[in-house]
């Protein structure tokens, strides 16, 4: 006889990972619906449906706030420059590294390289300083900047990857056609690397979104706040109001998941260099 | 010639100079200044001048808040090693291949978390585990002679229950690198492997984790670095406490180096911080990571 691919077996693995999803949802789902129910109700009960009625007035709230929609302006500010920043520079370098041969060109990349080796928080007090001297403080700038140099040394490895991948071939065919550098670079290699450039993209989406650490250091005045500082402080003020705070919660949760269903592709193409496939 | 010469040095300089101008003033400059705060007593107001020598390092390796610090973030990184990585394995194993129904749907549910900012994963599970009015207690409450535990509260629990959050949150990213290197094992070596006889144990511990061993090099150097940079969900978590008891690193060096404008002495702990990333990162590459690709500078 040859093993089947028992059923209990494969029971067991459905019980598994059922298991591990309501261990990932079920904190997610407590604040969806600690979210459209009153407080009262959450404080009776964390987990249940919305006996009273769904309450929209918790999202009507924030929502007709008008820090709420200054910090998203300032979230999206933030996320736009470091990736536009981080993806139109780290190509640029990216290029060079891979297809133009000058001398220093190996010892420059090494330097870059050193980037890969620190994490921004290790350096956060150090970048504290530099943007204080700089005059960046309270300066969008200052906490876009240094998230695009701690970026780029990630980015431009995966897309030098990419650029050496693609022939030389085509390259010298299109130098042949009288296309100058620039035009290669512009109209041949980045269009071609699109993929890897979606992939780089979004991975700087995720990061400049996300910012806390920096944002917090940086930005004193709470007019320049982003979304991640702005919760925290509704979170201060309305403290008391569990159902309130878990709307607002649910309000940043939604574009999260959203960007990640739309970008999981490239997400995942860009964490694992990539490799993996559908 | 001598032309096309200039221009190559002038596209050269045009593509390189923007980008790595910003890399020297806010990843060079910085790191190596604090080199030399690092040794000054210094407010941050003004220029440094008060000369210290080693009096930051000295006061800090002797600050039992600064040790508790180091050892909870080896914690972390341990606990990381033995319990988070081998459950990405695990679960990559399951939803990675094969032909498991539904194991797409899985895939997707199981990163969820990481695209969550750590602030939102850290506010949800302020309620979550809120002590009497949590999710975790009320599941709890189910269970006949289940007492209510104060999660993030009690000074003995509060590091493991970060430690949780962290998994939650961190574990389908491995899980995701994991995948990826799957995909790169060709199945017709574990398919004559079963064809020899070798039981499915025997299968994954002579042919795939073997084969797997540049992924699961890459996934612990990234975990080892994540654990030290770990602050915004402890600080919105616990900030530190209940009485320093899940300090880490980075919480550390806020405390201690930032709101008290204690720029001098912070410095020290970045450089601290520097020098453990340094000898780990280099040392890690050099000896393990060798035979694999992974950051390998310019030929």
């Amino acid at each position: 006889m040859t093993r089947q691919p028992t059923n209990t077996s494969n029971i067991f693995k459905y019980a598994l990972l059922i298991l591990v999803c309501f261990v990932i949802l079920g904190p997610v789902l407590m604040t969806v619906l600690g979210g459209i129910r009153t407080n009262g109700e959450f404080l009776a009960r964390p987990f249940d449906l919305p006996r009273q009625g769904i309450q929209w007035i918790n999202f009507q709230q924030i929502l007709t706030n008008s820090t709420f929609w200054l910090a998203l302006k300032n979230s999206l500010l933030i996320t736009g420059g470091v990736t536009i920043l981080n993806v139109v520079l780290a190509s640029m370098l990216a290029f060079v590294f891979s297809r133009v041969d000058f001398f220093g060109r190996g010892f420059i990349f090494n330097v870059l390289s050193l980037g890969l080796l620190f994490p921004i928080v290790v350096a956060i007090l150090p970048i504290f300083i530099q943007v204080r001297s700089l005059g960046l403080i309270n300066n969008l700038w200052g906490v876009i900047l240094p998230l695009v140099a701690f970026g780029l040394p990630g980015s431009v490895v995966i897309l030098r990857g990419f650029f050496i991948s693609v022939p030389s071939e085509l390259e010298d065919a299109s130098y042949i056609d009288g296309c100058t550098r620039l035009d290669f670079f512009r109209y041949i290699l980045v269009p071609l690397a699109r993929p890897a450039i979606a992939a780089v993209a979004t991975l700087q989406i995720i990061v400049g979104w996300n910012d806390y650490f920096l944002s917090l250091l940086i930005l004193n005045n709470s007019d320049n706040w982003p979304l991640t500082l702005g919760i925290m402080q509704f979170q201060g003020q309305y403290g008391t109001d569990w159902a309130l705070v878990m709307a607002y919660v649910t309000i940043l949760m939604v574009p999260a998941v959203a960007f990640y269903l739309f970008a999981e592709r490239y997400i995942v193409t860009g964490l694992t260099g990539g490799e993996l496939k559908g | 010639m001598r032309r096309r010469r200039v221009n190559k040095w002038l596209f050269v300089a045009g593509f390189v100079l923007p980008g790595m101008i910003i890399f020297f003033l806010f990843f060079i400059m910085p790191i190596s200044q604090s080199f030399y705060f690092s040794v000054f007593e210094w407010d941050g107001f003004g220029p440094p001048t008060d000369f210290i020598g080693l009096g930051n390092f000295e006061r800090l390796l002797q600050h039992g808040v600064f040790q508790s610090a180091v050892e909870h973030s080896f914690v972390i990184m341990i606990l990381s090693l033995v319990v988070q990585l081998p459950m990405a394995l695990g679960l990559a194993l399951l939803v990675g291949r094969g032909k498991l129904r539904g194991r797409k749907v899985f895939r997707t549910i199981l990163f969820v978390p990481y695209v969550f900012s750590e602030i939102i994963t850290a506010l949800i599970f302020r309620y979550a585990m809120h002590p009497t009015n949590g999710l975790f207690n009320w599941v709890g409450s189910f269970f006949p002679g289940f007492e209510p535990i104060p999660w993030l509260a009690d000074r003995n629990i509060a590091l493991y229950a970060i430690f949780f959050v962290l998994t939650w949150k961190f574990f389908g990213f491995h899980m995701i690198l994991y995948m990826a290197g799957l995909q790169g094992i060709p199945p017709e070596l574990e398919d004559a492997a079963r064809i020899d006889g070798a039981s499915e144990f025997q299968v994954l511990r002579r042919i795939t984790l073997p084969l797997l061993g540049s992924t699961i090099r890459l996934t612990t150097y990234l975990s080892v670095l994540g654990s030290f940079q770990q602050f915004a969900l402890v600080w919105v978590l616990t900030e530190g406490g209940p009485v320093n008891s899940t300090e880490l690193f980075a919480t550390y060096l806020y405390k201690y180096g930032i709101q008290r404008f204690h720029l001098g002495y912070g410095s020290a702990v970045a450089v601290i911080l520097f020098a453990i990333t340094l000898v780990f990162s280099l040392g890690y590459q050099r000896i393990v990571m060798r035979q694999d690709y992974v950051l390998n500078p310019a030929e």
